[in-house]
């Protein structure tokens, strides 16, 4: 008897292992071999040579004019790194009451706004972000609104202001839906607790909604982080590809064939964010702990 | 505080909806012109209908986001069975880290590490042009399989697991117990993460962009072309359909899912 139960045992067990095969296989040879491929041509040659020059080309290059030398690649990834964490915290700014605004919102109008906040998400970002170079072009709308109210037109397209537009709308819904979804669950006794314990309403925020939404937070920023520090078509619809950003970068050498470099790149960028999202674990967990207190 | 609170949310969805309005306005202009009206006329309609290219590259988004969620939705699902009943600790905790990967990159970098894995095979085999639809579709498959198992993953756990033991006791094959018990149990999650990976999959670009061979065009890389040159309301008619179809779908997926919960999916 035990040996009949362990035998349908194993074969559970058999079954089981047999259907995550494929997924072990794929995930291992689709996933985790092209990121060593990653590294792999960032530190070769064209003639997969090993060498550490793509990387030291990265941080080395420089670019004189005018008398000024500045240093190519690391003046876009600073570029990137700045509108990337401008946009990420006009995001949160504007994110985050939006989402405590639909969290306390009644049943039906919570459900609306839901629905109001993903349909851009679900509009190609490619069309989002034109309909913004339409809009802030020399002769677009909003100039053409202006004109019509008697102001003075403004240049907009091709600057850093129009890149972090376009990057705060494209990815704002991204923000707002993680914290949401923090708040929605958020158990109401609580907040009733700390209330009844003689918090007023901006201590109950502080010291239990705040703490507590931080999760959604932290899944918010890199959420808006991420895409917006890659981006390359953003940059240049609305920046007119006047300045790049890492994403330009990379893509522009992948356009001209040079992979070794954009991997090099690409493998930097990795490296970058990764060590970005262990500060910001660690970041977080230090708040909500203090918070705790 | 009311007030506040109310001016926040009308400037949200106004700055939200405001290019697009403007988008679906411009797409009835007689006019080539960006800022101002002219006519109401169909004109940027019927020249969207002539475009070859583009209907073209509308099939094959929706051939190549067909294929994506029937692969990705099987095999993650049966991932998932898997990962569940897994004893070992650090195989699970390899698998998580693993799934987590392609949803925390930047598509930028998955988009690159794959392309130059294919481009490398391709070398191997000594072709000139690796990349490919096949190349495009294990791509689409890839970043697809997370969002399933995020869906089923959770399902499962939720499940009674002595649901199947009992059919099996019973004498039915763990096959058998698996279609007749569990999938019913997590249908929901795996509707929901067909659909994802379905969306994920019609609205990639930048992964796409690195992978696609020249002869495959998607709906987002053919909009990336049109957008590389002056751009004509074609455009815009296009954002328009988009804009109904999405909005059409919305709801009838929110109407829809009201009513699931109100009668409990028939078995089998």
């Amino acid at each position: 008897m035990t040996i009949a139960k362990n035998e349908s045992r194993r074969t559970r067990r058999g079954w089981s292992d047999l259907v995550l095969a494929p997924y072990s296989f794929w995930s291992a040879l689709f996933i985790v071999v092209p990121l060593a491929f990653v590294a792999y041509y960032a530190f070769t040659d064209n003639n997969f040579q090993f060498t550490t020059e793509n990387i030291t080309r990265f941080f080395t290059t420089v670019n004189e004019r005018d008398g000024v030398t500045t240093y190519t690649y690391l003046l876009i990834f600073w570029r990137s790194l700045k509108l990337a964490l401008i946009s990420t915290v006009i995001c949160l700014l504007l994110g985050y009451p939006t989402a405590y605004i639909m969290a306390n919102a009644g049943d039906r109008a919570q459900k609306i706004m839901l629905t109001l906040i993903m349909i851009p998400m679900w509009m190609n970002f490619l069309i989002r972000t034109y309909a913004w170079m339409t809009i802030l072009q020399d002769k677009g709308i909003l100039n053409g609104f202006l004109t019509s109210l008697g102001l003075e037109k403004i240049h907009i397209i091709g600057t850093e202001s129009a890149v972090i537009i376009g990057m705060v709308y494209d990815y704002l819904p991204y923000m707002v839906l993680p914290i949401y979804s923090v708040m929605a669950k958020m158990d109401v006794k609580l907040l009733e607790a700390a209330r009844d314990l003689g918090c007023g309403s901006f201590s109950v925020f502080k010291r239990v909604i705040f703490p507590l939404s931080l999760p959604g937070v932290t899944n918010g920023i890199t959420m808006v982080l991420i895409p917006s520090i890659s981006t390359f078509y953003i940059s240049q619809k609305l920046g007119s590809g006047k300045f790049f950003l890492i994403g330009d970068a990379i893509e522009g050498q992948y356009v001209a064939n040079n992979l070794h470099f954009a991997a090099a790149m690409a493998f930097i960028l990795m490296v970058v964010l990764l060590i970005f999202m262990e500060l910001l674990k660690c970041f977080t967990a230090h708040l909500y702990g203090g918070g705790q207190k | 505080m009311k007030t506040a609170s109310r001016i926040l949310t009308a400037f949200i969805f106004i700055f939200l909806f405001a290019p697009i309005a403007i988008l679906i306005i411009f797409s009835f202009n007689e006019a080539k012109s960006l800022s101002v009206f002219s006519e109401f006329s169909f004109k940027w309609y019927r020249e969207l209908f002539r475009d070859e290219a583009t209907l073209t590259s509308v099939k094959n988004t929706l051939i190549l986001a067909s294929l994506s969620m029937v692969i990705s939705t099987v095999m993650g699902t049966a991932a998932s069975v898997g990962i569940c009943r897994l004893r070992s600790k650090w195989y699970r905790r390899m698998m998580d880290t693993v799934t987590n990967i392609p949803m925390t990159n930047p598509d930028i970098i998955t988009g690159i590490s794959l392309m130059l894995m294919f481009v490398f095979a391709g070398r191997l085999l000594g072709t000139t042009t690796s990349l490919s639809f096949a190349t495009m579709l294990i791509a689409h498959i890839t970043f697809c399989l997370p969002y399933v198992i995020l869906q089923v993953l959770p399902k499962l756990q939720q499940m009674d697991q002595s649901l199947p033991e009992a059919a099996q006791d019973l004498g039915c094959t763990p096959m058998r117990a698996f279609f007749k018990v569990t999938v019913p149990e997590i249908s929901p999650g795996i509707i929901t993460g067909a659909i994802m990976a379905f969306t994920m999959s019609l609205d990639d670009f930048v992964i796409s962009y690195f992978t696609a061979g020249n002869g495959f065009q998607t709906l987002p890389i053919r909009i990336y072309n049109m957008t590389k040159k002056t751009v004509t309301p074609k455009m815009y008619a296009l954002a328009t359909i988009i804009f109904f179809v999405i909005l059409a779908l919305l709801l009838i997926s929110n109407f829809t899912g009201g009513e699931k919960k109100n009668s409990k999916p028939a078995n089998g």
